[in-house]
């Protein structure tokens, strides 16, 4: 009954989104509050709907209901509660519902939240929104729809990749999609100002906390998606420049484009056509990585769910979308007048530094991305763009950045000055010379690009402290004062300070695993001890087990320091019966230096020696860490005053629409 | 400055920042552009040892030996071709005989000595370029269209 009365869900919320989609977008031109009025309730019965649906598809994986071949594809009756849910969204079709279930949600929550918005502005909001929607639900509906049932249903499944039966991997696609999705409320309130032809400071203001909430959810979907790379895939690494992993990494370069140029719109009045093609890129970006991931149409070793037959209709959606909102841009943009004036040397000029370089990255990952393709589509060799490429580009484009990122936040508005800014970042500087020096002392003749990492994460990180020691009068005024101004700094102020400073963090994980990492791999006997980073590790033998759905394989390593035990790690390599796969779960003991990293690989004689990888990975938990205070300052940025519900902004909407809420201020 | 003064500086920046990026784009790819050979490819061609590149195609039944210190040697074949290649490493969980993959290194001394050996993690799936190397060597049989869930 659940597929028929999801099937039945979607089916509605289809027909719900094709009149959201239009009759408030005409009322709104029209000036027709009933017709504006309509676009309210469509959203939450849209979001119920969807949410139905989606219950509905996480109900036939519990209860196994193998008539359902997206179940049978995808689960088992052996697998844990946690992977049946997982499950769900772990495929195709599951995602897609995943997907247009969050673009709902993002739906319901304007329409729940967005009460100081002008009727008609939201009301054309709401309506690109399920524009978006329409094309998803289609798509699904005729080519990818997760209900779809079999017969005879065989009696057992044939269970999801063992990859993915991962407690982070399980996550990992919701965050993502809350990030991907994200984007679309941007792009939704973009495509509404250019029907508007208006874009202020108030338009800022409104973008800002949703595009903060889809840089927040994007950070953490990467961040989860690296992490799971690292301790699943077992090569000790955890960025590969791979063509899925680029597509998740856009989307953040545009988002993070956009919040800082938002900023200059609500601050100075300018940049307006510049931030709302932001707004576009970012969810272009978005639905590219959809395309990419989902397609198939490159080779990639994320390639999980991949079919190139839906693949022209995504390219469809994806034309009419970006070629759409570029073609109203192209039309509509001009109107967008700014009146501030621009220097180049202020706070807005580092910000718009900021934008010129991210989207200079930006252009360099999307044609490493797609060159490949495209050169396999005008019939050229096949090639393949790696690693390689895109560090000997987008390496040297991020130096000059964080170089700026420092000094920017020193910056008046309007008119700055370079060299007191200077000035005040001496002490900085020296810090972030004596860190590279200390950072080359370690091993004089060791990589280049990672010493510049350490003394460029030096100098973010203590630039970031001698900007809020400069705000408060740190030393200048007595303590009391200081701390009293150290209080009154706003939320938002302190949201940029901890994600600059997450970012350095990052930064020197970045550095110190890429560049001083030390790899060993050998044929060890029970007994045998081998040196990795100062570690002696000393493999102990390996032993069967059994997991819930799964035999493993654990290898032992007793690891030591100065003679002295340290720890024992664990590798196993897990054996999944159903798929007859084989996944490796690294064991990896962390330490702020660095992580311990052990795999254990294949048998090799008859006297119980294995194959062993084993990597000293210095600093990767600083990433993680650095990832996490990034996404804590887009949350303290989050709930700054100004943006919180029923708090009247300075600056009226002059719209010609009433509306009750904002005209309290 | 006047302000048509200073869009002009903005233009400059911008013009700058995109023809360094250029630079730097071009450069690399004179150096890192991989290409992909099937075994026919590489016989005919026989590439330097100074090129980095991809070998795709089946690993031939029968041919997988452990020497010790890690090293596993195998051949690869596009079913009218085949090339010895050597690796030191763990090898990805999805690595069989019979299994399409790709393998990543420098052909040296009519070996293809390989850093880096990909295996997509799903047993029906070959990689695209594989397919179409076999193909290519008209020894194609398997379905028209490959399972690449």
């Amino acid at each position: 009954m659940s597929a028929e009365l999801g099937h039945f869900a979607l089916i509605l919320a289809m027909l719900i989104a094709a009149v959201q989609a239009t009759l408030p977008l005409i009322g709104a031109q029209r000036n027709m509050p009933t017709w504006i009025a309509i676009a309210n309730p469509t959203a939450y019965v849209q979001f119920f709907l969807t949410t139905l649906a989606f219950g509905c598809l996480i109900h036939v994986y519990l209860i196994s209901d193998f008539s359902v071949v997206n179940v049978v594809q995808n689960s088992h009756t052996d697998k844990p509660i946690l992977y049946k849910i997982a499950g769900s969204w772990g495929n195709h079709e599951g995602s897609l519902l995943l997907w247009v279930f969050i673009l709902a949600l993002y739906g319901a929550a304007v329409a729940a939240f967005g009460r100081n918005l002008p009727p008609a502005f939201k009301a054309r909001v709401l309506s690109v929104q399920a524009m978006i929607a329409l094309g998803f639900y289609t798509f699904m509906l005729l080519t990818s729809n997760p209900f779809e049932r079999v017969f005879p249903a065989p009696l057992n499944g044939q269970d999801l990749n063992p990859l993915l039966q991962d407690p982070g991997l399980a996550i990992h696609p919701p965050m993502l999609y809350l990030g991907y999705v994200g984007f679309s409320i941007a792009f939704s309130f973009a495509i509404a100002a250019l029907i508007e032809g208006r874009v202020d400071a108030a338009w800022a203001r409104w973008v800002r906390p949703w595009t903060l909430a889809a840089w927040i959810f994007l950070t953490g979907g990467i961040t989860l998606g690296s992490w799971w790379a690292y301790y699943e895939l077992g090569w000790g690494g955890w960025w590969f420049w791979d063509p899925v992993e680029n597509a998740s990494f856009m989307p953040w370069l545009a988002g993070t484009a956009l919040l800082h140029s938002a900023v200059v719109v609500e601050k100075r009045d300018t940049l307006k056509g510049w931030t709302v093609l932001l707004a576009i890129i970012a969810f272009s970006m978005s639905l590219l990585g959809t395309f990419l991931v989902r397609s198939g149409v490159l080779t990639s070793v994320h390639a999980f769910a991949t079919d190139p037959s839906r693949g022209v209709f995504i390219l469809a959606l994806l034309v009419t979308v970006i070629g759409g909102s570029l073609a109203l841009f192209a039309w509509r943009g001009p109107q967008l007048k700014s009146t501030g004036l621009f220097q180049p040397i202020s706070r807005e000029g580092a910000l718009l530094l900021n934008n010129l370089i991210m989207t200079t990255a930006l252009a360099a990952v999307l044609l490493g991305t797609l060159y490949p393709l495209f050169i396999d589509v005008i019939g050229g060799a096949k090639i393949s763009v790696g690693a390689p490429f895109f560090n000997a580009v987008f390496l040297p484009l991020m130096v000059p950045m964080i170089v700026a990122m420092a000094i920017g936040p020193f910056m008046n508005w309007k008119r700055g000055d370079i060299l007191p800014a200077l000035g005040r970042l001496r002490f900085t500087f020296l810090f972030a010379l004596v860190a590279g020096a200390a950072a080359w002392s370690v091993e004089t003749d060791g990589p280049f690009m990672g010493v510049i990492g350490i003394a460029l994460a030096a100098w973010l990180g203590a630039g970031v402290i001698a900007e809020i020691s400069e705000r408060i009068h740190l030393f200048r005024a007595p303590l009391p004062e200081s701390m009293r101004r150290l209080g009154r700094i706003p939320r938002s102020t302190w949201g940029m300070s901890f994600a600059h400073f997450g970012l350095a963090l990052a930064i020197a994980g970045m550095a110190g695993a890429g560049g001083w990492k030390v790899e060993s791999i050998q044929t060890m006997k029970p007994g045998e001890t081998v040196n990795v980073g100062g570690y002696e590790y000393t493999f102990e033998g390996a032993q069967e087990g059994q997991g819930p759905n799964y035999t493993i394989l654990f290898g032992k390593f007793t690891v030591r320091k100065d003679g002295e035990v340290f720890t024992v790690l664990e590798a196993e390599k897990r054996n999944y019966p159903v798929t007859r796969m084989p996944t490796t779960e690294a064991a990896i003991h962390t330490t702020l230096m660095g992580d311990l990293y052990a795999v254990i690989g294949d048998a090799e004689g008859d006297e119980g020696a294995y194959v062993t990888r084993i990597y000293y990975n210095p600093l990767v938990v600083w990433m993680w860490i650095g990832c996490i205070v990034m996404m804590f300052g887009g949350t303290l940025s989050m709930t700054d005053r100004r943006h919180r519900v029923g708090v009247p902004h300075k600056r009226q909407h002059s719209s010609a629409s009433s509306d009750p809420v904002s005209s309290t201020s | 400055m006047k302000r048509k003064h200073k869009r002009l500086t903005f233009v400059g920046i911008a013009l700058l920042l995109l023809a360094a990026a250029a630079a730097l784009i071009l450069a690399a790819f004179e150096e890192n552009i991989v290409f992909f050979f099937s075994p026919t490819d590489i016989l005919a061609q026989k590439p330097t040892p100074d090129r980095r590149l991809r070998l795709g195609g089946l690993v031939e039944e029968g041919t997988v030996t452990k020497p010790k210190g890690g090293v596993i040697t195998f051949r690869v074949t596009d079913t009218a071709q085949t090339v010895p290649v050597s690796y030191k490493g763990i090898l990805p969980d999805l690595f069989r005989e019979g299994q399409g993959i790709v393998a990543e290194g420098r052909y040296i001394n009519n070996v293809f000595v390989a850093d880096e050996v990909l295996a997509k993690h799903d047993e029906n799936y070959m990689p695209p370029e594989v397919a179409e190397a076999i193909k290519k060597s008209g020894q194609w049989q398997g379905k028209e269209k490959v399972k690449t869930k």
